[in-house]
């Protein structure tokens, strides 16, 4: 069965229809790549899997939970979907330690010294166990992003969401951060990923879709996808990079 | 005729600074009080309670404080309520405060990144904790500098109170200078100590400012 199912989903802004009726089945472990130029609606996609947009119709459901606008279902969801975000979104208030025992205390009620144990380890996982007591603005981009991400994985998601994770960092950055996500998809994590790093989809992802225009336009092994395109968008979406 | 010494007019002007103070105290305490009631309202997710907060927020920003005072005095006095003066005062000065201090934290709240909120949803959180853990203790750190700012206006708003006849400073010095003809020492003074009671206040928002943008940027 598959984790992730999300069926005939369409989403407008206003008159503009970005998503247009998206079909796609995640399953356990898999790691999906999601290219397309901009405009094309991926994110969009991503944040209609976590509810932070609504969808207009179709359905949506992780592991059986399915995506309705009502806090209590939404909370069970994004239980189960963690999110990683392009502007890394830490709270810039907290310690790197804060930021990944807050919603374990705040939303899983976990006491404080479990919430402390989890996060230390979830640090020590990215990298990052000797920044527990740093601020966020201490930190550079790839470690913020990495506390993000450890952060997320404090709340034991099955499934993770990433949009463009490595698009806000410096060249030399984008690497500890991709070599953390190699190392959960090696783990097993199922993944989501927006992503403009061609090379890495190829090394790690399991499929690849290429959205045009609110679509899914062509999907499959990235062997395929990126050898052997067959739609002319994709292949100038290929060409064009 | 009796001379007055200087001593004497300050000690009475001393005095009756004692109530430009509480009242002010009572302002700024029951406006911030009402504030956050008015503030919540503003933010929340009930509709009908934006639009109250915010038609209430744009009646006491948008009317002259004078009028609101006079409509609490002589207003719930035609409805045979006996106001005394000091409680028209109070009242008027705490819901007008309560408008000025829910829109400066709006904008407070305002200001915090949209991103703030999508990473904390996408943790779980719901609304108020949202708002409890994440939107609020950033928002309150850029609010300290404005606030005290306002108290500022607060306590210069206090003087129009005395023309429902409150004894604050201002009546006070238009009393002495009824019984002294020294106007030109008696409101010098009066100016003096709204001075007093004001610059510390302003040069504190200043610093607060400073100190809270430095504390951002490096911890
Ligand atoms: N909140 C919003 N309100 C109105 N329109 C929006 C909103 N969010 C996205 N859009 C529109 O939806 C379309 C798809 O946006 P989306 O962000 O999903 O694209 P994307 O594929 O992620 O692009 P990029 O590669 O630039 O991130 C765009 O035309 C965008 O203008
Ligand atoms: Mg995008």
């Amino acid at each position: 069965m598959s984790l992730i199912e999300i069926t005939e989903v369409r989403k407008s802004f206003g008159a503009n229809e970005v998503l247009k009726g998206i079909s796609l089945d995640v399953d356990p472990g898999e790691v999906v790549a999601i290219i397309g130029k901009s405009g094309s609606g991926k994110s969009t996609l991503l944040r209609c899997i976590n509810g932070l947009e609504n969808i207009d119709s179709g359905t949506i459901s992780v592991a059986g939970a399915q995506l309705q606008p009502d806090e209590l279902h939404l909370k069970a969801l994004r239980l189960k979907v963690g999110m990683i975000f392009q502007q890394f979104n830490l709270f810039p208030h907290l310690t790197a330690g804060g930021n990944v025992m807050l919603s374990q205390m705040v939303v899983k009620k976990a006491s404080k010294p479990e919430a402390e144990a989890m996060a230390r380890k979830m640090l020590e996982r990215v990298g990052l166990a000797h920044k527990f007591d740093a601020y966020p603005d201490e930190l550079s981009g790839g470690q913020q992003q990495r506390v993000a991400i450890a952060r997320a994985l404090a709340m034991q998601p099955i499934s993770l969401l990433c949009d463009e994770i490595t698009s806000a960092l410096d060249p030399e950055l984008v690497s500890e951060v991709l070599a953390v996500v190699r190392e959960l998809a090696a783990e097993g994590m199922t993944l989501m990923m927006v992503t403009h790093e061609m090379k890495f989809a190829r090394d790690v992802c399991s499929r690849v879709v290429f959205m045009h225009h609110g679509r899914v336009h062509e999907i499959g092994p990235p062997a395929e996808v990126f050898s052997n395109p067959k739609t002319p968008e994709l292949k100038q979406f290929l060409g064009m990079l | 005729m009796i001379e007055f010494s200087l001593w004497d007019i300050l000690r009475n002007l001393l005095l009756a600074t004692r109530w430009t103070v509480l009242l002010s105290l009572v302002a700024f305490i029951g406006g911030a009080l009402a504030g956050i009631l008015l503030l919540f309202m503003r933010i929340g997710k009930r509709r009908a309670l934006r639009l109250f907060a915010k038609c209430y927020v744009e009646l006491f920003q948008g009317t002259p404080l004078l009028m609101q005072l006079f409509l609490a005095f002589f207003g719930l006095g035609l409805l045979g309520i006996d106001v005394p003066a000091w409680l028209a005062a109070a009242v008027a000065l705490i819901l007008w405060t309560a408008a000025f201090l829910a829109e400066i934290w709006r904008g407070c709240v305002e200001a915090i990144a949209k991103g703030q909120w999508e990473a904390s949803s996408s943790l779980g959180m719901g609304y108020l904790q949202q708002m409890r853990y994440v939107i609020l203790p950033q928002a309150l750190r850029i609010a300290i500098p404005p606030t005290v700012g306002f108290s500022v206006q607060v306590v210069k708003g206090t003087a129009l109170t005395s023309i429902i006849g409150f004894v604050e400073l201002s009546k006070a010095g238009t009393m002495v200078t009824n019984a002294t003809f020294q106007p030109f020492t008696v409101y010098g003074l009066v100016a003096l100590i709204y001075f007093a009671l004001c610059w510390p206040l302003s040069k504190s928002s200043q610093i607060l400012e400073r100190k809270l943008n430095v504390a951002h940027r490096n911890h």
